[in-house]
């Protein structure tokens, strides 16, 4: 257990991903098995057990410490694990590293047959004989709360890496594995070999498309391409089999393979095929596909109710079929794949399923059209859910990754407009002497005449010598400190302006303007333009309301 | 005699009136005894100085020759009488010169401990026992959530860093009087033997310290080629780890060296990548402890998380008092890393 938790310790407080990655190699090579394979599985969240409820926690402390000692303390470090973890008063004969210190492996086993009533003093015994930094984790480990920012692709990666493997290759085998992986860590180190699927509904590493440049054009043939919408939903692939026994199993993964059928009950059930179709996951009402806007309020949520599943029904829109039967159709041209696709959704007859349609183009100039204007080029009311086209070589096959020049996106211009650095903080990691993190706001009738209101946060989309120009200039434009906030001059005639671009706008309470930007970032600095001369709140209402109304909105008509 | 009278505490300090000093005095008076040479603690103006000859050498490093009117060093143990008192000093395990402050008079013993820990530190003379009828106390760690546990073992950590991140220069924040030097002397004792980098704000006290203490081969940061720096150890003022300074090292990986670190919250706010818990100040089984073996059967607490250390001494059945001192506890405070870096 003490390694884990040196681990976890680690990683909550390593910023990179490569720092993350190499802290989890380093573990996965020392640490034998099984020990490491619980690891795994708790790093990936594939370990289920009940849970420890926070008033348990509370019980076994208010057994232990002074109550005024207690709340004293926990208001000085603000998280109950770790507040417990810290003034556990261990007893004095248990050193830290005794032989009765558990490892990660009995205490996962345990937990897995414990019974309910006997958690608290099997907790109480663990923690006697844990240190700090263990009793945190294990707090962390049965509670289910560990946020240490490391993703399940990000530990398969790791482990991918023991043995020179692509992470691609482990999620294909996940789903047939089980904690503590020991055919997993075996195959990696070459000592046996590769564990057999079981899973009759795996994941396909998905085929991602390269952003198009103005330049790129001229190399390109139209009739070698097809052309199609790109949806502003989910990625998602569809897949679908019967069991030798007859049973039924679907599926839907994220494009980074994660397991997500739980949040979508209703379009997993509707999944009347065998195969696997790679599509977009969008929100449809009345025969009308919804923005993301739309989408978005059902995401995130813990539990899916009947009355979300009414007002939010998901549907798929397909664009390719990678697997039909028990026939792989990978290595095959796009264009056979389409045909099969086209025919399969044809038979199915599922009105939660239906074909991403192609835009007809003879030339790039009728495709530049339909992009700036979806609605009247085919996609009629779908429009708002249009983010731009997507181009695809007829005779592709199916690659994981991002092959070079067979697909494109072309993404619809985005939403700008000129506001005024106002905060600045300090970045993480490697910007941790740079103030990276921008806020910033635009102008709008306030009591004493205009006044500048936040309407959002970047800390992207500037080269690292813009950064330095930045860091320079809120430096020496400093007016007031909050820890590692400052706040920079922000008048009508001084003041640095940012270009920002953004995808989209949504209501918000929690900011004061009442808006919050989609994917914002400094997409130019205009040191020539004085912050009187920075757009209105006005214009951002203008384009929120266009949005709502769901009127075709291009960028032209966003600037004013 | 009553304790109030014998000691007072005043918006100066405390003060002694039958024997005509204060006790780390806060503001300029006419005869000041210091406990340690941090700047909170140790102020320059006083009319007359008393303190041990290494608190009154820092002293005069940090604030050059004219700190003081005058000044009177003297030895751990040895008294000396002011007017109807009697003074004796005793080491305090705080940092280099640490001293409590043990006022006697009428048979009526108290003890000024000043800043103090019961953990051993190659730096500086360990802390002596003095038992006393009432025992003023800090309790800049005074919340049963800090343990300190063994500095060897987050060297370890540190040391580990190193060797799994090879390419990245390792800046460690530690304050510059104590703090640092004892890093230093654990990364040594540990069996480092490398170059250790400076920055300038350690270079006067780092090498006043290793006149009597071998601290190995120390350079300056200043002039070192970037390339060169890579995989190195560097320690600095913790201010100075989101400074610009940082630019000349190479993928720089902070860590700070500091009680602090115990409370994830506390490192997350400062950025640090590697919290060492490595603390100067006793933690709160060491305050509890030593409260105990005293044998007072009163406690005053200067500063720092006084609530909880009160509290402690009511169940306890001793009688407790909270001092709230103003100007205590900056020098060490993290919040305070912000500020310009004047001598922390």
């Amino acid at each position: 257990m003490n390694r884990f938790a040196e681990l976890l310790d680690r990683l909550a407080f390593e910023p990179s991903r490569n720092g993350k990655l190499r802290l989890m190699l380093e573990y996965f090579r020392g640490v034998p098995d099984p020990e490491r394979g619980f690891a795994l599985a708790a790093l990936t969240g594939a370990l289920s057990f009940q849970h420890a409820k926070s008033g348990l926690i509370r019980a076994l402390i208010s057994e232990r410490a002074d109550p005024v000692l207690f709340d004293l303390s926990y208001d000085f470090v603000g998280d109950l694990s770790e507040t417990v973890a810290l003034m556990w008063p261990a007893p004095l004969h248990a050193a830290q590293d005794d032989a009765e210190s558990p490892t990660l492996t009995a205490v996962v086993k345990t937990l897995s047959t414990l019974g309910k009533a006997e958690l608290p003093a099997q907790l109480a015994r663990w923690l006697d004989h844990l240190d700090e930094t263990g009793r945190w984790a294990l707090l962390k480990l049965v509670t289910g709360a560990m946020r240490i920012g490391v993703s399940a692709r990000l530990a398969k990666t790791a482990v991918a890496m023991l043995g020179d493997k692509e992470p691609d290759e482990i999620e294909l085998l996940w789903p047939g594995l089980a904690p503590p992986y020991l055919d997993l860590f075996a195959w990696i180190e070459g000592r046996a070999g590769k564990p057999a699927t079981g899973d009759p509904v795996p994941f396909r590493p998905v085929m991602l498309s390269h952003a198009i440049e103005e330049t790129d054009f001229a190399a390109l043939d139209p009739a070698q391409y097809y052309a199609e919408w790109k949806w502003d939903g989910i990625r998602v692939q569809a897949v679908a089999a019967s069991r030798p026994n007859g049973t039924r199993v679907t599926r839907l993964y994220s494009r980074t393979g994660e397991d997500i059928s739980a949040s979508f009950p209703d379009l997993a059930d509707a999944l009347a095929f065998d195969g696997a179709i790679d599509g977009e996951l969008l929100i449809m009402r009345e025969g009308r596909v919804q923005s993301f806007n739309v989408l978005q309020q059902r995401l995130n949520r813990k539990t899916v109710t009947a009355k979300l599943l009414n007002e939010f029904p998901a549907h798929l829109r397909a664009y390719d079929l990678l697997v039909e039967d028990d026939k792989d159709l990978r290595e095959q041209p796009l264009s056979l794949r389409r045909a099969r696709l086209e025919a399969l959704i044809a038979r199915l007859h599922e009105p939660r399923i239906d074909l991403s349609p192609q835009i007809s183009f003879g030339d790039w100039a009728t495709l530049a059209r339909a992009r700036s204007d979806p609605a009247s080029a085919g996609a009629g009311p779908d429009a708002d859910a249009i983010e731009g086209v997507m181009l695809k070589r007829r005779d592709s096959a199916y690659l994981p990754g991002r092959p070079k020049g067979l697909w494109w996106k072309w993404k619809r211009d985005p939403f700008v407009v000129d506001a005024v650095l106002m905060y600045a903080q300090r970045g993480h990691g490697k910007r941790s002497s740079y103030y990276s993190d921008y806020t910033f706001g635009v102008w709008t009738a306030g009591e004493n005449g205009d006044e500048l209101v936040p309407v959002g946060k970047a800390y992207f989309g500037f080269t690292d010598a813009e950064l330095l120009e930045i860091d320079r200039f809120v430096r020496r434009n400093t007016i007031e400190r909050f820890g590692p906030v400052r706040e920079v001059v922000h008048e009508r005639e001084q003041g640095l302006v940012f270009e920002v671009a953004f995808e989209g706008l949504q209501r918000s309470t929690r900011h004061k303007s009442g808006l919050a930007m989609r994917f914002p970032r400094i997409s130019r600095l205009r040191w020539d333009k004085p912050p009187r001369d920075a757009d209105r709140l006005e214009t951002l209402e203008a384009i929120l309301m266009k949005i709502e109304e769901g009127g075709r909105l291009t960028s032209a008509t966003a600037r004013p | 005699m009553r304790p109030q009278d014998l000691l007072v505490p005043t918006p100066a300090g405390l003060c002694c009136p039958p024997g005509g000093f204060h006790i780390d005095p806060v503001r300029p008076v006419a005869r000041a005894i210091i406990s340690h040479g941090h700047s909170d603690h140790a102020r320059p103006g006083h009319g007359a100085v008393l303190a041990t000859q290494e608190t009154l050498e820092l002293m005069r490093l940090r604030y050059g020759d004219a700190f003081a009117g005058n000044t009177q060093a003297i030895r751990y143990g040895e008294p000396i009488t002011l007017d109807s008192v009697t003074v004796t000093l005793h080491p305090a395990g705080h940092v280099l010169g640490s001293a409590q402050i043990a006022v006697t008079a009428n048979g009526l013993r108290m003890v000024a401990s000043g800043d103090y820990k019961d953990a051993p530190d190659p730096t500086c003379a360990p802390f002596e026992l003095v038992h006393c009828d009432v025992f003023i106390t800090e309790a800049t760690f005074g919340l049963p959530v800090f343990h300190h546990g063994d500095a060897a073992a987050e060297i370890n950590k540190l040391l580990h860093s190193v060797a799994l991140f090879p390419e990245r220069a390792h800046l460690v924040g530690a304050y510059s009087l104590g703090k640092a030097q004892r890093v230093l002397a654990l990364l040594r004792a540990a069996g480092y033997d490398k170059p250790i980098y400076l920055h300038g704000a350690l270079d006067s006290i780092t090498q006043y310290y290793a006149q009597t203490i071998p601290l190995g081969d120390l350079r300056n940061v200043r002039g070192t080629p970037k390339p060169d720096l890579a995989g190195a150890i560097a320690l600095c003022p913790p201010s100075a780890l989101k400074d610009l300074w940082t630019r000349r090292f190479p993928d720089p990986l902070t860590a700070f060296a500091s009680g602090w670190m115990r409370v994830r919250a506390r490192a997350r706010q400062h950025g640090v990548e590697l919290p060492l818990v490595i603390s100067d100040h006793a933690d709160w089984a060491g305050l509890t402890a030593t409260i105990a073996a005293t044998g007072a059967s009163e406690v005053w607490v200067t500063h720092g998380a006084e609530d909880a250390l009160v509290h402690w001494c009511d169940l306890q059945g001793l009688a407790a008092r909270p001092l709230r001192i103003v100007g205590y506890g900056e020098e060490d405070e993290p919040d305070g890393a912000d500020a310009p870096e004047a001598n922390a």
